[in-house]
């Protein structure tokens, strides 16, 4: 038994590997994306000498097949070498790794306040189905999935910035309650989303637990509505817990219009910037760093779910 | 059972008439946009950014000296056409490679999976603002884009559902007669999903404006200057001291707008998903 769950994780994992490998020649091939010659591109807004571009080519083995410059490119990024920004002229991972944290804090925020705010609303809406309140909030979850961030944002920014002064406008703040405050902000506008997708995910899940028959069963049987809930609960848990990775994607996507709308110095910003620029080392480092983390959590997720829940342990490992 | 829990079934649906309305107002936008906005894009050069009511200006005016209602009702078909283009584009990959990779199994269903797995693991908002941004600026190119990223889920979708109808005898008996698999697939099957491929699509254009708006609003989708939500957003970012209006109305639209459209995919499905599981 142990072991068939052991050879599917292992399969599991394989693919994922599998699947960051075909990433990884999509990222590389962005280089060839952008039109004009990519030596050129390369350099930049620099001058451009007979010798910078032959410096260059040789730089990036532009002379060599498409397949060898490929594995020279991907060789160097899983030590963490990504080359040099054209923008900066820097080294991209240290530049990467500057802008980790804004992100990571901000994403986090989010994801709390979604998560915290969501599940509680979904599992209110579910439990009073069709009622006043039910159709309220799955009225307003209709109007958070369906709202852009930075949209909300701008209106944050208006009302709670400009208008009442309760929250700085732009910039990270110094020290960490400072730090914490200038985040709030930005961390709403992208839980607004996120939250409101939580709502009818976890609204969906306990609704079908509802209908199942063993509820039926156990408030015939004179259970009490809290026991039932909680039966309810927990077996709606699992859906809900592995649907949380799905955030994972939502979030770096989101994190990009959020940044940018309140001028935060994280990952997000870095992408505009650089694809703005056409700073195509550092959005290759940033396009497979996404990528590795979205595979990664989905894998995670996936096991976890063969670890819960014991009835898809056997079902997973039959296929 | 099911009946019981259906109270509501007789009801008018407000919400839906309600939302096709304000939809309807902004498709006559879009559509009329020369009538409707005629000044869209007259400057008044000498005024600056102005505050709300001033006359001749209701809601003010943005940095360049244009009419912020105006600019916001011409936003409108930027806000539309690229959308519905996208997603009936998905929607026809997504419908052509759905069915055949659902109904012929094998290595084309191998080969339609791995693609989607592999779009499906990036962000499609971040996928398309890196190539949209790489590619070139135009509004049309990153619809193109749009189209790429948005198949994936189309196909999915619509392999599922085939994958639901094959096994089921009437496709068996028309197999047996002899009938050719094309015809199977677009004459038989095709039908039993239409109801899921459309509410499908009411969803794919909410989600197309989200995601066509952010673009632009990065500087990556229309050109400067044209009549956006999305770049009149980035524009009265700047703003929000002067005219905050400049960013708070298209901000609302963009919100509104996308509702509305949620709102009626969701009745459209539900009605449509009622109506199959009733027959």
């Amino acid at each position: 038994m142990s072991r068939a769950v052991l050879a599917f994780a292992l399969r599991r994992a394989a693919a994922t590997l599998a699947l960051l490998f075909a990433l990884s020649l999509l990222v590389f091939a962005l280089l060839y994306l952008a039109p004009g010659d990519v030596a050129r591109n390369l350099l930049g807004t620099r001058n451009v000498t007979p010798e910078a571009l032959a410096r260059i080519r040789e730089l990036y083995h532009l002379d060599e097949p498409f397949l060898a410059q490929y594995w020279w490119w991907l060789s160097h990024a899983v030590t963490g070498d990504f080359g040099t920004s054209i923008r900066t002229g820097g080294q991209v991972g240290p530049l990467l790794l500057d802008r980790t944290g804004v992100t990571a804090a901000t994403a986090g925020l989010a994801f709390l306040l979604s998560v915290l705010a969501g599940v509680p609303a979904g599992i209110a809406t579910a439990v009073r189905r069709g009622r006043p309140l039910d159709r309220a909030i799955v009225a307003a979850s209709v109007a958070g999935v369906g709202a852009p961030g930075f949209a909300v944002g701008l209106i944050l920014l208006y009302v709670f910035a400009l208008g009442l002064g309760w929250f700085p406008v732009y910039g990270t703040g110094e020290g960490f309650l400072d730090a914490l405050w200038h985040l709030v902000l930005p961390a709403v506008a992208l839980a607004f989303g996120l939250g409101a997708f939580v709502v009818k995910l976890t609204r969906a899940a306990v609704i079908r637990e509802l209908d199942q028959d063993y509820v039926t069963f156990a408030r015939g049987r004179g259970l009490s509505e809290r026991r039932v809930l909680r039966l309810v609960l927990r077996n709606a848990a699992i859906p809900i817990v592995t649907s949380l990775g799905l955030m994972v994607a939502y979030l770096f996507g989101g994190t990009v219009l959020i940044e940018v709308t309140f001028a935060l110095p994280g990952l997000g910003s870095l992408v505009e910037e650089s694809v703005l620029f056409k700073d195509i080392p550092v959005v290759q480092a940033l396009t497979l760093v996404v990528a590795l983390v979205v595979s990664v959590t989905a894998l995670a997720v996936d096991l976890s779910y063969l670890a819960i829940d014991p009835r898809v342990r056997t079902r997973a490992v039959r296929r | 059972m099911k009946s019981m829990k259906r109270r509501t079934n007789t009801r008018p649906p407000v919400v839906a008439i309600l939302s096709a309305v304000v939809l309807a107002a902004v498709g006559v936008c879009a559509v009329g946009r020369e009538l409707v906005a005629p000044h869209a894009l007259d400057q008044d050069v000498y005024l600056g950014v102005v505050g709300a009511g001033i006359e001749g200006h209701l809601f003010g005016t943005d940095q360049l000296g244009r009419d912020i209602l105006q600019l916001s009702l011409a936003g409108a078909r930027s806000a539309l056409a690229g959308p519905i283009v996208v997603a009936l584009g998905s929607m026809v990959i997504g419908f052509l490679l759905g069915t055949f990779a659902g109904y012929r199994g094998g290595i084309v269903d191998m080969l339609v999976g791995r693609y989607a797995d592999l779009l499906l693991a990036l962000p499609s908002v971040l996928l398309a603002i890196v190539v949209a941004g790489l590619v070139g600026r135009g509004y049309w190119i990153t619809v193109a884009v749009l189209i790429v990223l948005f198949s994936p889920s189309d196909v999915r979708l619509v392999r599922g559902a085939v994958m639901e109808q094959t096994p089921r005898p009437y496709i068996e008996s028309a197999r047996l007669l002899g009938i050719r698999p094309m015809r199977i697939m677009f004459r038989h099957i095709a039908p039993n999903i239409v109801p899921i491929v459309v509410a499908n699509l009411l969803l794919n254009v909410a989600f197309a404006l989200v995601a066509l708006s952010s673009l632009s609003y990065l500087g990556l989708g229309v050109p400067p200057g044209a009549p956006d939500w999305g770049r009149q957003l980035a524009d009265g970012r700047a703003l929000l001291g002067d005219n905050p209006l400049a960013a708070v109305v298209p901000g609302v639209l963009i919100i509104l707008t996308a509702t509305v459209v949620n709102l009626l995919g969701d009745w459209l499905s539900e009605t449509l998903d009622r109506k199959v599981t009733a027959r």
